[in-house]
């Protein structure tokens, strides 16, 4: 459903709603064609960061979702075809795949709870510092995953 | 701040007519408080007569001279070259009809508002006047200037069309905030569609935008807040009896 529509005036439309009518209208000026304008950050501001981040990491995942059901179904290959998985799985580029994940879910994650916390009206006036303490308890959590996922005593 | 001297200012250029819009390049003089549209009329004065603006009160007030300076939303008559590094790139504001060079069309704008759109500035009260009961503050939605600068920052609106957009959520949230009569239902029920208060995406980039500081999105946060609210004489919706059709 868009947007509703105006309400039809009753009387007869004047001189200036009729040439408006006729006149051709120029070019809408848009900052980018179409959803590519989401994630131009240049001269915005952290709102607009978080905006993008989390169309950007909102994707990530939704590819790692079928990724991950593609990975699971080399199971059906049988016990070989999951141990030459796991091989692979554990190469230090996969590893670091892994942390790419975990940054994804917590910048999406965290950022999704400021975005509930804001959008329901509660502290719809401290969006920046709300965004910046979770990206920074985010970094924590990150820094502490990435050193376990390595191979650290974490 | 920038020496005096001149400055590279690139303005965009359309008339109707023009397959294409075109940017053209001017160096204009400039000192040290030489704004964006002090720029752009030296242009128009001295080099090209037939570059279109609008303009009038040179003080943030009338909202008229609204433009994108180097992709960042701002009103011409406050924005000083010195603020701004490098070319200067003089655009239309987005998300609204170019009608000639920077002038856009308005009309989608004021079209967003909920109808009736009473006159918004009708209450400017005296400093002195007592803060209305209910109120924290003289917070205004007055201070709207209808400049349109929140709905071309506004990345939801780059992408709908159909979205009402930040200045007309403000001014339903605003009304409900101080009715003076207005009908809350029919207001709430306009901003609860689809196009409404729950199609932004808190980017806070009409606030960033805002001269004005009217904090558009703060306002819709408000709305939804309003929205979720059990109206008095009006049963919670009831779940829809068949509901196969969603899926």
């Amino acid at each position: 459903m868009g947007r509703a529509p105006a309400p039809t005036p009753e009387r007869e439309p004047g001189v200036e709603e009729i040439l408006r009518a006729r006149a051709p209208q120029g070019p809408v000026s848009k900052k980018l064609p179409g959803p590519v304008a989401w994630f131009d950050v240049r001269s915005r501001s952290t709102g607009h960061l978080a905006f993008s981040m989390n169309r950007i990491t909102g994707l990530g995942l939704v590819f790692y979702l079928y990724l991950h059901l593609a990975v699971l179904s080399t199971l059906l290959g049988g016990e070989d075809a999951w141990n030459g998985f796991l091989e692979l799985a554990t190469t230090p580029l996969f590893l670091g795949l892994d942390v790419l994940l975990v940054f994804g879910l917590l910048a999406h994650g965290l950022n999704g709870t400021r975005l509930s916390l804001i959008g329901s009206g509660f502290v719809p006036n401290h969006q920046k510092a709300l965004f910046w303490s979770f990206m920074a308890f985010g970094a924590i959590l990150l820094v502490y995953t990435a050193v376990h996922v390595f191979g650290g005593e974490g | 701040m920038m020496a005096d001297g001149t400055r590279t200012v690139r303005v965009h250029r359309f008339k109707r007519g023009d397959d294409e819009p075109r940017v053209e390049e001017h160096r204009v003089p400039v000192e040290g408080i030489t704004t964006v549209l002090e720029a752009l009329r030296w242009i128009q004065l001295r080099e090209d007569p037939t570059l279109g603006l609008r303009h009038s009160c040179f003080h943030a007030s009338c909202g008229t001279c609204g433009v994108r300076v180097n992709g960042r939303e701002g009103l011409a008559c406050v924005t000083k070259l010195a603020d701004v590094p490098g070319t200067v790139t003089v655009d239309p504001i987005a998300n609204l009809p170019v009608l000639h060079d920077l002038v856009v069309d308005m009309t989608p704008f004021v079209e967003r508002f909920p109808p009736p759109h009473p006159i918004v500035r009708e209450s400017e009260f005296l400093p002195e006047s007592a803060t209305p009961e209910g109120l924290d503050g003289n917070d205004r939605f007055e201070d709207c200037i209808e400049c349109g600068l929140c709905l071309s920052a506004c990345p939801v609106a780059a992408t709908d069309d159909t979205y009402l957009g930040p200045a007309a959520l403000a001014y339903a949230q605003r009304m409900l905030e101080e009715s003076r009569g207005a009908d809350r239902d029919a207001l709430l029920d306009w901003a609860d569609q689809d196009a409404g208060a729950w199609r932004c995406h808190a980017a806070f980039e009409c606030t960033e935008a805002c001269p004005s500081g009217v904090r558009p999105a703060q306002r819709i946060m408000m709305l939804r807040k309003e929205l979720r609210r059990p109206r008095p004489g009006r049963a919670p919706e009831e779940p829809a009896a068949d509901t196969s059709e969603h899926f």
